[in-house]
């Protein structure tokens, strides 16, 4: 298979944001999915300038595979620095992949309240959904074969960066 | 020989006692429990992680906060929870405990919260359990005997954790009825595998177990010279039914020599935390202003306390 070449991040970080601006309500919230959601949405919040602090989501009390996988090994607490109700909110990952990890997300995010409205902002969307949901704001398409991961990571200057590996 | 609280990948598949347990299992619990925390100051205070799965509280003993607490913790997972009053059922018809086990198993039980006056029954059970072939089940021990009550343990874990950060700079004392607890054999177990720098029993010798200096642990009887410079005191509650033997001459005096008043605490370091697992006798083993006072973390005990159950039975039922 030919080598495929990886965009920057960073870039897309700024592309995301742009996407984004035009359509920010003045209470407009972001919350991020543990861990590459997260360093997704702080650069959101910096380049887009929102007062409110982003909230975390770590969706493992909420995934569908806990009976076969058990409890992941290092959950983080979840965290919403603001009120959930009636706001408008925007849910950011760095994959969008099965569906699986955006739907436990929702069904969190409703347990802090009502939102006006949820949104799905990604860095990079790979195909193979199982569930009926796709990003609202998405820089980059990209087919992956099941065997591949797509992986976002911070190198040692806090910058973002994607690696590719093949478990086959 | 196999450790029976581990599964054969080495995950946590039952809760039996704190001794044994790798200090990893520990760690990973107490992170687990900072996450649940949070869900219960949520206005849902629920997660859906053991929706459908049945958690029997098992008491042959009486007990009604510990296992007030398990259903609480059971109920935000979103497990269903039957409470068993087995003191006044099976038990008294004559029915053996580990045949109680089996009805409640061919209930479909997923996991079961045991206290037992008999030191080593939650281990019994597991151990059936695992002869039967029924690994998906788990036990969880919520006190048995003078043995081991290792949820206490972890949540006192949990708040030393939370006020003082980490384990290796720490003096912790332990004060009271070190003989008849439960607790303190726990607590001791898990501060010895967390690494505390020194663990105290601080008793009069009648209290004391005779096999105690052998768990590394520094005796004192003098309450002042036991208290000096400590960052942690535990107080264990005082059993009334105790006061009528041979081994107090009365609660009057034993408040005089071991309770916890505001002079004696003031001998610890002045950022010292007090603690007690409840029901507190005041006047008894800790004075009114020190239970009521800023160095108490009493109250944020018993909220750990259901965060950390909950993290157990997360961690149990997925393994």
């Amino acid at each position: 298979m030919p080598a495929i070449e990886l965009p920057d991040a960073e870039s897309q970080c700024h592309q995301l944001a742009a996407s984004i601006r035009p359509q920010l309500r003045p209470d407009t919230v972001l919350i991020g999915i543990h861990s590459g959601g997260v360093w997704v949405a702080r650069r959101l919040h910096d380049l887009l300038q929102l007062d409110d602090d982003i909230g975390l989501i770590d969706v493992s009390f909420y995934r569908d595979d806990y009976g076969a996988r058990g409890l992941h090994p290092r959950v983080k607490p979840s965290s919403m620095p603001f009120e959930v109700e009636d706001r408008p909110l925007i849910l950011v990952d760095d994959v969008l992949y099965t569906g699986r990890t955006t739907r436990a997300a929702i069904n969190e995010i409703f347990d802090y309240g009502r939102p006006a409205s949820i949104q799905l902002a990604v860095l990079a969307d790979r195909g193979q959904r199982q569930l009926p949901i796709c990003a609202d704001f998405c820089p980059w398409k990209i087919d992956l074969a099941p065997s591949q991961e797509l992986i976002l990571s911070a190198d040692g200057n806090d910058r973002l960066e994607w690696s590719l590996v093949d478990h086959a | 020989m196999r450790n029976p609280q581990l599964n054969a990948n080495g995950e946590l598949s039952h809760l039996l006692s704190i001794e044994g347990l790798p200090r990893e299992v520990i760690i990973h619990i107490l992170d687990t429990a900072s996450s649940f925390l949070k869900v219960s100051t949520r206005d849902v205070k629920k997660v859906p992680l053991l929706r459908g799965k049945s958690v029997f509280n098992i008491f042959f003993e009486n007990s009604t906060r510990t296992r007030t607490t398990f259903e609480i913790a059971a109920k935000r997972l979103s497990a269903d929870v039957i409470n068993l009053d087995v003191t006044r059922s099976s038990t008294a018809k004559g029915e053996t405990l580990l045949d109680t086990v089996d009805n409640l198993v061919a209930m479909h039980a997923d996991m079961f919260v045991v206290r037992h006056a008999a030191s080593g029954a939650p281990h019994l059970i597991a151990d059936h359990l695992q002869r039967i072939g029924r690994n998906d089940v788990h036990v969880v021990n919520a006190g048995d005997g003078r043995h081991s009550h290792p949820t206490q343990g972890l949540l006192d874990m949990y708040t030393i954790r939370h006020y003082k950060k980490s384990f290796g700079e720490l003096t912790v004392a332990i004060v009271g009825d070190i003989l008849h607890s439960r607790v303190a054999r726990s607590d001791i177990n898990a501060l010895t595998i967390l690494g505390a720098a020194e663990v105290r029993a601080i008793a009069p010798e009648t209290l004391l177990p005779t096999e105690i200096r052998k768990l590394g642990v520094r005796v004192f009887h003098d309450m002042a010279a036991g208290l000096r410079d400590c960052d942690v005191v535990i107080m264990l509650r005082l059993q009334n039914e105790r006061m009528n033997g041979a081994l107090l001459p009365s609660a009057r005096e034993y408040f005089r020599c071991y309770g916890l008043t505001p002079e004696k605490l003031a001998l610890a370091k002045p950022d010292a935390i007090v603690m007690h697992p409840g029901p507190m006798n005041r006047g008894v083993e800790i004075h009114t202003e020190v239970a009521d006072g800023p160095q108490a973390v009493i109250l944020p005990q018993v909220t750990f306390g259901i965060a950390v159950r909950m993290a157990v039975m997360g961690i149990l039922a997925g393994n």
